[in-house]
């Protein structure tokens, strides 16, 4: 067993140590500090940020990816099973959901269901032919039938409940442990003078969403010991196993692109907004004509090449992980190239503004470099534009990553993606009876992701923008 | 007026010979002649004269940007990009891959994407400036929150959500209206209404919010207070002051938007089963049909650059003050 890093890993691990570091500088900065305070003293955004953390969770947990080679000895039977799933490049995430990408069944079956979809011909021992529900493989099999399903889930419910509480518990005792260690042990005493009692962060909130996000994985997670809680799809894969392993395709979608764009923005903006005159111009240019290409087509153009580019050095690529991989990696790259206009054009009115106050013609006059400046007192004050624009984006992103993989100019038809599950099930509507189960599945996470990212990003508007802060 | 529009369109040439080196950049040295020439060979022992004869035949025999062997100002003119960039200003997009003609094409498909995108654009926008008013005449309710909670919500979910949804209720369970299919003339309304309808519902949230916003900024300024100060009732505010004031930002995001709308919607067009611009874009995407692709990426480009000064022309009407010169 060997680490793998694929390139997306590596730009999302990146990311998060940015991010730490950027949390850690924010902690220094009062007034930093107070914004972030006030962004989560909302119940709705103290929720919608719990629920981010957890997709984010999730894309982590699916981006440590190692070799994985079977031994060859011991548990002979069970390893020919699982074989052929287990070879190759796997993530952490796989490890913790080994059983369900072992219970793979034949084809289509219900949530919760014991039997396959649809009827399939059996012959029995005289010959003649019937038309039966076969039993799954995995799915169901400890039922006995003496009680019904739904009592059966009602009964394993209890189980993942009761670990909820004991989780939120713990959470909450160390919370408090905490809040002592902070207080000197004077923890009546210092809350009980508590200047406003509303200076507090939304607890109650944030308890109940974490509570319910932990039962209902947990609730997931248990069950599909016993079920296929989303179903199974046409080969017979379980549907919540790849409803989670999308989650990273959405998420890395969403933040990685930000990534790209973002230094193309800022220095592009900046600098057209400083230095002006033909800079100005050649920038103004650049973005307009970018601009006036219709998105999807450009990226449609950008992506075929692409294609045209892998296929032309198929040598390029190890694995077809490492393919698939390099073609995320393209898509984000196209995503930023494409779509750093809209901020770079914000950013260029704004540094226009902040570069006619008083206080950076007195840093011109003491002779102060046009990159101190810059760096000094034009970026610090161009931030809040930043963080709002990325938070807004991030939404669009996923959203726009459903559609490119409709169109066919997505991710790579192997990646485990939420466009790909749609386009996938997209003609399983028509069926009769209808598989709703993966279509389902698949805009359900992405609703509760886009939601939350789109809620949170309501609220960090409201609190940083000076327009609509009043 | 007649000579600013002159201007801008000459403003508009260098644009457009910027989007014309973008898409040749990606379609002639990403994917070269020779590239092109091996694919649509298809054989894999191609040798260089099967190439070379292949080019000519195409007329890709050309040096990209700078002909050497020409004299004098043929040195520019007589290479791969103006040839491929002044038939593109010409309207001339030469034959797809299935040797048709392009520009017939478009102009054929023209009318079915203008046939949903129309109704789709207009019933929208007057919903949604309607909507938003009535959600400003009741600011600060119970009802505005939770409209706007349900605008985020609508907002969140996929169109495609939408679209199969949709089809699945009012077509497969309902029987409404048809699934899909599309005839020219009246008797194809009955295959408009659905992609109609779920394209006014899914824009609703965002514009929604967005209109909203524009009026409540209107509402907090000083006209305003004046117009309440006299004694008019708050609709009369609204629809007098408000809605005639705010006419401006509204015209920056929607004017824009009216040349694009030739082009169709690429989801809508190919799930409907319309033979609009959008599901031959579509068409040749999967196809990977260069030709017209680029042809519409130059026509998309041309429309919006038609937008921005519709836009600017627009501004004339609704605010005396702005003077184009």
């Amino acid at each position: 067993m060997s680490f793998v890093w694929l390139w997306t890993d590596i730009l999302v691990w990146t990311l998060v140590l940015v991010l730490i570091g950027a949390v850690r500088s924010i902690r220094r900065s009062e007034q930093i500090r107070k914004q972030w305070f006030y962004i989560l003293k909302s119940p709705i955004a103290m929720s919608a940020a719990i629920v981010l953390s957890f997709y984010l969770l999730f894309a982590l947990l699916d981006s440590v990816h190692f070799q994985y080679t079977p031994s060859k000895q011991g548990e002979a039977t069970e390893q020919t099973v699982s074989s052929a799933n287990n070879q190759g490049v796997l993530s952490l995430l796989d490890v913790i959901l080994q059983h369900l990408r072992d219970k793979t069944e034949r084809t289509y079956s219900a949530p919760f269901a014991t039997h396959e979809y649809s009827t399939s011909l059996s012959y029995d021992e005289s010959g003649a032919v019937t038309q039966v529900y076969r039993p799954l493989k995995f799915g169901g099999q400890h039922w006995t039938g003496s009680h019904t399903i739904l009592d059966d889930v009602m009964v394993k419910t209890a189980i993942p409940f009761l670990f909820s509480c004991i989780f939120i518990a713990f959470i909450f005792t160390i919370h408090l442990g905490w809040g002592f260690v902070k207080t000197r042990g004077n923890y009546i005493d210092y809350y009980a003078n508590q200047p406003d009692p509303k200076d507090e962060l939304p607890w109650g909130a944030a308890y109940f969403t974490l509570f319910l996000l932990v039962f209902l994985f947990s609730w997931f997670y248990y069950l599909s010991h016993f079920y296929h809680v989303l179903g199974t799809d046409k080969v017979g894969q379980d549907v919540l196993y790849q409803a989670v392993k999308s989650i990273r395709t959405g998420v890395l979608i969403g933040l990685l692109t930000t990534l790209v764009m973002l230094p193309l923005a800022l220095i592009l903006g900046i600098s057209a907004g400083y230095f002006k005159g033909w800079v100005d111009d050649v920038i103004q240019y650049v973005y307009t004509t970018l601009n006036s290409i219709p998105g999807v087509l450009l990226i449609a153009a950008a992506v075929l090449m692409m294609q045209v580019i892998i296929t032309n050095n198929s040598d390029w690529f190890g694995s077809t992980e490492e393919r698939a991989d390099l073609r995320l990696l393209f898509l984000i790259f196209i995503l930023g190239l494409t779509s750093w206009t809209g901020l770079c054009r914000l950013l260029r009115a704004e540094t226009l503004k902040i570069s006619q106050v008083e206080y950076v013609t007195a840093a011109k006059s003491f002779g102060l470099s046009p990159f101190r400046i810059i760096q000094k007192h034009i970026t610090p004050n161009l931030m809040h534009l930043v963080l709002i624009a990325l938070v807004l984006d991030f939404s669009g992103l996923v959203l726009a990553e459903a559609v490119l993989s409709y169109v066919g100019v997505g991710v790579d038809p192997t990646t485990a993606s939420w466009g790909n599950m749609i386009n996938q099930a997209r003609l399983e509507m028509a069926r009769e009876p209808m598989v709703w189960w993966s279509l389902f599945s698949a805009f359900a996470f992405m609703f509760t992701l886009v939601l939350a990212a789109n809620l949170f990003s309501d609220r960090v508007q409201t609190v940083l923008d000076p327009r609509r802060n009043n | 007026m007649f000579e600013y529009i002159i201007k801008r369109f000459l403003f508009a040439v260098p644009i457009l010979i910027g989007v014309n080196l973008i898409t040749f950049a990606l379609f002639f040295m990403v994917n070269t002649p020779e590239d092109m020439a091996r694919a649509q060979l298809g054989a894999k022992q191609t040798t260089p004269e099967m190439i070379q004869s292949w080019k000519v035949e195409n007329g890709y025999d050309k040096p990209l940007f700078f002909n050497g062997d020409a004299a004098g100002f043929d040195k520019v003119t007589e290479t791969l990009f103006s040839q491929e960039s002044l038939k593109l200003f010409a309207f001339d997009f030469g034959q797809s891959d299935s040797g048709r003609q392009i520009s017939a094409d478009i102009q054929e498909r023209m009318g079915p994407s203008l046939a949903i995108a129309l109704p789709t654009f207009i019933i929208g926008l007057v919903t949604t400036i309607a909507l938003a008013l009535l959600i400003v005449l009741f600011r600060g309710s119970t009802l505005d929150t939770v409209t706007m909670m349900v605008a985020v919500a609508i907002m969140s979910v996929s169109g495609l959500f939408y679209i199969i949804a949709g089809q699945v209720l009012f077509s497969k369970v309902w029987h409404w209206v048809p699934i899909s299919g599309y005839t020219p003339g009246w008797e194809g309304v009955k295959f408009l209404i659905l992609p109609v309808l779920i394209g006014v519902f899914a824009g609703l949230g965002a514009g929604m919010r967005w209109y909203r916003s524009i009026f409540l900024e209107e509402m907090s300024k000083d006209y305003v207070r004046t117009a309440k100060a006299k004694g008019l009732s708050d609709i009369k505010v609204l629809f007098g002051h408000v809605l005639h004031n705010g006419m401006l930002p509204i015209l920056t995001g929607v004017v824009v938007v009216i040349p694009t709308l030739f082009m169709g919607s690429l989801i809508m067009e190919s799930f409907f089963g319309i033979p609009g611009l959008g599901s031959y874009t579509i068409d040749a995407i999967n196809a990977q049909d260069f030709g017209i692709v680029k042809a519409m990426v130059f026509l998309g480009s041309v429309l919006y650059i038609i937008g921005l000064i519709l836009t600017d022309i627009s501004y004339t009407f609704f605010d005396p003050r702005v003077k184009l010169s």
